[in-house]
């Protein structure tokens, strides 16, 4: 075994128990992992402990990485339990599980017809619409918020995610275009009337 | 603010994602580009749902690990012997 990652972490080092390599690994992949951790549980002490947890966790089972999936997978993977486990502790009424009327496409259909796509970077991007796409992100339930940051803002792609959650391609296809579905919604109630104050002015 | 309620548009709402992705099989992609060309409302969709993805995959998104976090966790995985300044 001799994979590395783009920013040369050794597998094979970190299986030998080389602690200078772990702590590569630990700030190679903190800053997205706390930031899984704001996301899902919503606040700084939470996050940190899924943090603590995760790097934990990945400490004591280093041995036994088999390298199926990559390391960074394989650390979302840990990273995405711990955040789950600690929202089933915290809001036992949370479902994790299924989502209500997965395969039904009804509640996908789009009221917000309007073309904000061109209003530019700036505009988009103003202390204002940053707050509104946070809120946006913050308000999807769950089990979509989870498959969208990895898949939509961390990068992962769909099979990655799927291993990450343990769940299948399409199930994590099906999470991912409500969850881009509803956040659309949201973004363009907001724009839309960004659009109608500009073409006010 | 318009009712989307197309029939072929519904159908279709679905493979949008997937389509996005680069994940669509030929023949459904051709067939979404065919009714794209066409509605209006579904390009709008395609659209704003494409610039959603990029402005949450902006840059700005993506705070570092705060320093005070990255002390702790260190420590806490007895590793404070390799807390060094971050390497930038």
């Amino acid at each position: 075994m001799n994979k590395t990652t783009p920013n040369e972490i050794s597998l094979e080092a970190l299986i030998a128990g080389d602690r200078a390599e772990f702590a590569r690994l630990v700030d190679e992949y903190s800053s997205p992992i706390y930031r899984l951790g704001l996301r899902m549980l919503g606040n700084p002490q939470d996050a940190e402990d899924v943090l603590q947890n995760t790097f934990l966790n990945a400490l004591t089972h280093i041995q036994h990485f088999e390298g199926r999936s990559s390391l960074a997978t394989w650390l979302y993977r840990i990273a995405a339990n711990e955040a789950l486990m600690l929202i089933r502790k915290k809001k036992p009424e949370v479902n994790l599980e299924d989502v209500e009327g997965e395969e039904e496409a009804e509640d996908l259909r789009p009221t917000q017809i309007v073309d904000w796509s061109a209003l530019p970077e700036d505009e988009l991007l103003s202390g204002e619409g940053k707050k509104v796409l946070d809120a946006a992100v913050n308000q999807l339930p769950e089990s979509l918020r989870i498959v969208f940051l990895l898949r939509d803002v961390e990068g992962l792609s769909i099979k990655e995610t799927a291993e990450a959650l343990n769940l299948t391609e399409t199930n994590v296809k099906t999470r991912l275009l409500r969850a881009r579905m509803a956040l659309r919604e949201q973004l363009s109630a907001y724009y839309s009337e960004r659009l109608t104050a500009r073409s006010e002015k | 603010m318009t009712e989307h309620t197309h029939t072929k548009c519904e159908e279709l709402l679905g493979s949008l994602s997937a389509y996005i992705d680069g994940d669509l099989n030929p023949e459904l992609c051709h067939e979404l580009e065919k009714h794209l060309a066409e509605c209006d409302n579904c390009r709008i969709v395609l659209n704003t749902t494409k610039r959603t993805i990029d402005l949450v995959q902006t840059p700005l998104e993506k705070p570092d690990l705060p320093e005070d976090v990255r002390e702790r966790l260190f420590k806490r995985l007895n590793l404070d012997h390799y807390l060094t300044p971050k390497p930038k």
